[in-house]
Formats: C-alpha cells, structure tokens, sequence
C-alpha cells in the first residue's frame, strides 16, 4: 500500500473576480522511501495541491471541492482536528516555498525549532535544545550554538532556508513536502541538503514530495516525476523517461527552455503565450493556445485525460495518444 | 572603453553582534561585505554568484544604501552615494533599482498590482494618472503577465508570478542600473527563459546595467558578460564569464562548478562532486590567512597566514597564493 493515495483532488479560489481552478482533478501515489518531483509552470498549482494536503489553503477564499489525500488509512481532507493535529507536522512536515512568511520574526531561532518536538514529543526543553543544535548542524549551519537563538532576520536568506529544513526534518517525518527548499541556497550547499534529504530517506524510509524549477536537481534525485500545467498533471513518468523521451509538448517545451542546453548568450526558448486563465477553464487542452502542435481538434474536445503512453508513463496530448507525435 | 557607471571602492559592511537585553553590548562584529572593489561598466551584466551567506544580498543592499557602509565607498556616475544626503539618495533611485530575493516580503500586501506599478510611476511623474493605466499595462506585459491581472493583491500570486510583479516595479522608471538579488530562482524554466531575455533586452536596448545575483551557475553563465565569486564577504575570482565556469581557477570556484546540477539523470547519478570538507565558516570569526583554507583541498601552511590579494592571473583576476601551482 502507498503511503499517500491523492485522488482527484480540486482546490478553487472564490474571488471576486471569479473562481480559479488553481487545483482541477490531481491524482498520484507515493510509496515509502520514495521521491516524486513536481514541476511545471509557475501558478500551475504546485503549492496549492501541497497546501491542501497540509490543511493550509485559506478558507475563504479558498475552498477544497473534492478529492480524497490517503495516508496511512486516513483520509487528510476529511478527518477530526485531532487527527489532523497528530500527523501534520509530526508524520508529515512541509518546507515552504518562502522562509520568511512561514518563520515568526519576533521568535528566537531556537523556540521555533524546539516547538513541534514539545507539542509532538514527550521530551524536556533541554533535549530538544540538543535535538535542535544537531539537527543545525546536519543543515550545515555553522556556530550553531550561538546562531541558535538569533532572530530571523539576523539570517542571510539560505539559512532561514536551511533553519526551514531543520524544522521540518527534526521529527524525523514518514512524509516530507519540500517546496522549493533549495532554490536559495548555493550549489554546494544544495547538494548538501540534498544528501541529508536522501540520507533521511535511507535510514527512517520517508516518502518526499519536492517541488522544484530546476530539471538538473529533478535528474539528480527524483525516482518519478509529474509535471503540472493549469491545474493538472500533464505529464508522468520515472525520471529517466521523462528527460530522454517526455511526450507532452508542455515537457519537451520545458526542457527545450534550460538556459544550459542552449549557446551563450542567444536568445532563450521560451513558451509563447500567457498561461492561462485559470477562471476561466477553455474547452479541451489548456495547454493548446500555446502549443506549436495544437490542431483544431485540441481545443474542441472535452478535457484530455491522463492515459499511460508505456507502463507507468502516462500524459494528457491527444495527438500524442492518437500517436501523431 | 564604455564607461564606469558604478564603483565600489574597498566596501566594507560590518555589522555588529550585541548580546543582553537592557544594556546591548557588542561583542563582535559579523563581516558580511569585507573589502569589495568592483567596476559595473554601462550596459554591462555582471554575476555574482557564492556561498549562501557569503554577503551578496549585503553587498546589494549596501550599494541601495539601504544598510549603512562602515567603510569603503559606492560611486554612481561619480556621485559618491556613502556620503550623499537622504535626499540626494532618494534622486539617485530612480536611476538604481533593487530586485529583491524575497516577492513576497518586498510587495506591500495591501496594494494591488495596479497601485503597486502606479505609485512609482506618477510620483516621478513619469507619465500623467490620465495615462497611467495603459503604462501599467504595458509593464506587465513586458513581464510576460495579462494585464487583467491588475486589480489583485499579492497573496492571489503564485511565487513566479509575484517575482514578476517586483521585476516589473523595479523597471518602471527606467533605471540605469539594476540589483537582480536571486530574480528567477522562483520560475520555472520557461518564465525564467523569458524574464532572462527580458533583461538581457533592456540591457542591449536601454543599455541598463545589471548587477545579477543567482545561484544557478548555468543561468548566470549565460546572462553574465562577467561573473564575480564571492567567499566571506570578499571577491576571490572575477572574469569573463564562460572562463570563469568553463575553466575555475580558485579552489573554491573550482568546487562550485563541480556541484552544478545537470538535466541529465544518468550524467546526474554517476558524477564526481568536489565534496568541500567542514561546514561554511563563520564571518564572526572568519578563519585566519585564506579564509577559505580549512576546507580548500590544496591548502598548505602558508594559507593559513598569508592573506591572498586579487590578483591578475590568465585574464582574470583570483585570490589565491597557490594559483599558479595548483
Ligand atoms: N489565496 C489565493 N487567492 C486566489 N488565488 C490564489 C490564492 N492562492 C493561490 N492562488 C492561485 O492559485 C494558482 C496556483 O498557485 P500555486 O501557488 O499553487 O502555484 P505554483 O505552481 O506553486 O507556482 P510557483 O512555481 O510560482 O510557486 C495561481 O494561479 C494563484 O494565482
Ligand atoms: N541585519 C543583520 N544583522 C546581523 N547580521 C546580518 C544582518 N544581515 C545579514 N547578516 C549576516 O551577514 C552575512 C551575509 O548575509 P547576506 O544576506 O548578505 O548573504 P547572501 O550571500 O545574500 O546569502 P544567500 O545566498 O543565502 O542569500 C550572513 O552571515 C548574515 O547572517
Ligand atoms: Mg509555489
Ligand atoms: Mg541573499
């Protein structure tokens, strides 16, 4: 059995300007040990479809409208306060995207490390002050014991990053969402949390969700990957599949963008078009009024589902299922 | 020769460590920016790149004036900015704009985009308020977002979109010179490619000059006529960029290149990383010598007493006494 079940999951925004499908019918399972990549463009509902399982969308505006997120027989989107309270932050932590909204300014360091093992674990503030400085210096926070009980500003941005990391790795969760967690930090750095990442995996068998823009982090760590467009999984494979034979000409789009596969200094592929507008849902494929392959017939149908172009690899192109492309 | 717009002369940005509640006592001093000198010539991008905590966001801000220098000093078009008056500096804005690394604590969440693009403009009275709506517009389409967007408020952003919004503000009034703290690490590779050409277009057209901070070694490479390591506060490899990260001389350049992720899982899996020993030192007590020497793979006794100096070395300039053995 996976050890998280998410099935067409919908999260909308009510505005006033009108209701935007920032999550519109996601599926996919995780097994323990396992890494899944999320990619996709910016305000395809990444974060969104993380902040549901988490219980943090903002309600109102936000509203989730169906959908089930299993983990271990509990049902995340319709279970009591109370067992929402033993899991989230405990069995599953998160790393936000922005350090700085999801760290209280006014907190010293160390208080907001030690919280989630006071509230979760029997364990006197003495031991968890121990817990915390280890857990520092395993982000490669140096002098730990006297930046302990700095405030966050007093951090440079990669290490609110890392003191993020901390936080979420020190109860040692079975499930780990990890937003973007390294993009301020710098390569060396990176791949230090990233070993960490992996190493926790190894030893306590977590299952991580991470979100990143960069494709060369993706390659390097991730067992799967789904990358999302307007809502939806366009994509989904193994890592290896998807950077040598993706379909989805969003993918192939995405890959061809990389600032590293093309010479210095020309011009960069980019994607023409504005994504579109998620309240607003065209009839067929959102992806079509972009799309250099795009016939009359993808924007006419009804919506393009996910369905499997090799075992395990599933995408949402028409052409590609009708083996056009 | 194009000419220097911007020099930074022997910066220093030192900021105190106090301890006690009541009686604030400074017991040290963290040396974020220590000892920078740099030329930014018009229409030039420089990169800057380096270790997370290293100073670059410092060195930014202090350029911005937006932390007090505690030595050194900043020349815009040879106004020296570390002894202008407030006012003065308030003019100099508008030819110097930051991006931050952070969307969402530099966008005021109680403003619109709409506010938040017009206020600069009709304060500098750029275009008239009758106009206002149309310039606007246009900034956001140059940063490759719908117009229709204009009455939201930042929490109705995704993270890429906001960068957007503050990549826009900053363009607004045309500036000379602009600090780019981290501005695509929130895109994805599209965006990204988009905002990138972007700045490289106003770069060639307006002949902006762009101070361009970022993680990612592949984009810097590719937007940076030269690139600028930095290590505790201090530059210890500056160049061209295709030399600097085709062919790194100093150690620690040498280290960061080698740990550059590839979009490519099998290449990804099977790589050889300079893995540096020891955690990033601490700018409070900054190693003696070569600060980079308890972690430098080809560190001898002599680093850990001789300061290097940034020096030529095969058209470029590297802090290093061992450059030329190693
Ligand atoms: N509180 C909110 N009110 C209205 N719309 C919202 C709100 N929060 C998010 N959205 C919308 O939901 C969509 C998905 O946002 P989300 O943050 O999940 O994007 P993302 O994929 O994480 O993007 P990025 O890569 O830029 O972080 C966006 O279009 C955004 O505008
Ligand atoms: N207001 C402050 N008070 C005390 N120390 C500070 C302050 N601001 C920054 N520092 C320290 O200065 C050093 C440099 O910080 P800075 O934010 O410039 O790093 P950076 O190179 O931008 O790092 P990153 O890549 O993580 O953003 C860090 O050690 C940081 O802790
Ligand atoms: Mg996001
Ligand atoms: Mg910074």
């Amino acid at each position: 059995m996976s050890l998280l079940s998410v099935q067409d999951l919908r999260t909308y925004f009510h505005t006033r300007n009108g209701v935007y499908r920032a999550v519109d019918g996601v599926s996919f399972d995780l097994d323990r040990g396992e890494t899944l990549g999320i990619v996709g463009e910016s305000g395809s509902g990444k974060s969104v479809t993380c902040y549901s399982l988490m219980g943090l969308i903002p309600q109102p505006p936000g509203r989730i409208e169906s959908g089930k997120a299993i983990f271990d027989g509990i049902d995340l989107l319709n279970c009591t306060p109370a067992q929402a309270r033993s899991i989230r932050g405990k069995r599953i932590s998160m790393i936000f995207q922005d350090p700085m909204t999801s760290l209280n300014p006014y907190m010293r360091i160390s208080d907001q490390l030690i919280e989630p093992l006071m509230i979760h674990e029997d364990i006197t503030k003495e031991d968890a002050l121990k817990r915390a400085l280890e857990m520092l210096d395993a982000v490669g926070i140096n002098d730990a014991s006297s930046r302990i009980h700095y405030y966050p500003h007093e951090f440079s941005g990669g290490m609110r990053q890392r003191v993020m990391i901390a936080m979420a790795l020190i109860t040692k969760p079975e499930l780990l969402i990890a937003d973007e967690p390294t993009t301020a930090l710098d390569v060396t750095v990176q791949a230090q949390i990233l070993e960490l990442i992996q190493k926790m995996q190894e030893e306590i068998g977590m299952g991580v969700i991470f979100i990143t823009h960069d494709l060369g982090v993706v390659s390097g760590l991730c067992d799967r990957v789904q990358v999302m467009y307007a809502g939806r999984i366009a994509e989904t494979s193994d890592t290896r599949t998807l950077f040598y034979k993706p379909k989805h000409p969003y993918t192939r789009a995405l890959q061809k963008s990389i600032p590293s596969m093309q010479p210095k200094g020309a011009e960069l592929y980019t994607i023409q078009g504005l994504p579109p507008d998620l309240s607003k849902p065209l009839p067929g494929c959102s992806f079509a009024p972009r799309c250099e392959f795009a016939t009359d017939l993808c924007t006419a149908g009804s919506l393009p589902e996910l369905k499997p172009v090799a075992e395990g690899h599933l995408q949402t192109c028409l052409r590609v299922q009708a083996g056009e492309l | 020769m194009p000419e220097t717009i911007l020099e930074l002369k022997d910066l220093q940005t030192h900021f105190p460590i106090t301890k006690g509640v009541l009686l604030r006592r400074t017991v040290g001093t963290v040396k974020a920016v220590d000892g920078v000198n740099l030329k930014v010539t018009q229409g030039e991008v420089l990169g800057l790149v380096g270790e997370s905590g290293c100073g670059k966001s410092t060195l930014a801000r202090t350029v911005m004036q937006l932390v007090p220098t505690t030595g050194g000093s900043v020349t815009l078009e040879g106004k020296n900015l570390t002894t202008s008056s407030g006012g003065e500096i308030l003019d100099l804005r508008q030819d110097l704009q930051m991006v931050f690394q952070d969307p969402y604590a530099s966008l005021n969440p109680r403003m619109t985009v709409f506010a938040t693009l017009a206020e600069p403009l009709l304060v500098h009275k750029v275009c008239s308020s009758k106009d206002v709506a149309q310039h606007v517009a246009d900034l956001m389409e140059t940063v490759g977002l719908a117009s229709r967007f204009m009455q939201k408020y930042p929490h109705e952003f995704s993270g890429g979109q906001r960068q957007r919004i503050a990549i826009a503000r900053a363009l607004a009034l045309r500036p000379k010179v602009v600090l780019a703290d981290e501005p695509v690490s929130a895109l994805d590779v599209s965006i990204q490619a988009q905002i990138l050409n972007l700045l490289a277009e106003l770069v060639r057209k307006m002949g902006l000059s762009l101070i361009f901070i970022a993680h990612d070694l592949s984009v810097v490479k590719h937007i940076s006529d030269r690139i600028a390591v930095m290590y505790l506060g201090k530059i210890v490899e500056l160049g061209e960029a295709e030399a600097i990260i085709d062919n790194p001389l100093h150690p620690y350049t040498r280290a960061l290149v080698s740990a550059i992720p590839t979009p490519n899982p099998d290449e990804e899996r099977n790589r050889q990383r300079i893995v540096l020993p020891g955690d990033p030192p601490s700018p409070i007590n900054p190693p003696s010598g070569c600060t980079f020497h308890p972690r430098c793979p080809y560190a001898t006794d002599a680093c850990k007493t001789t300061v290097p100096q940034l020096e030529d070395f095969q058209q470029r300039e590297v802090s290093c006494i061992r450059k030329a053995e190693i």
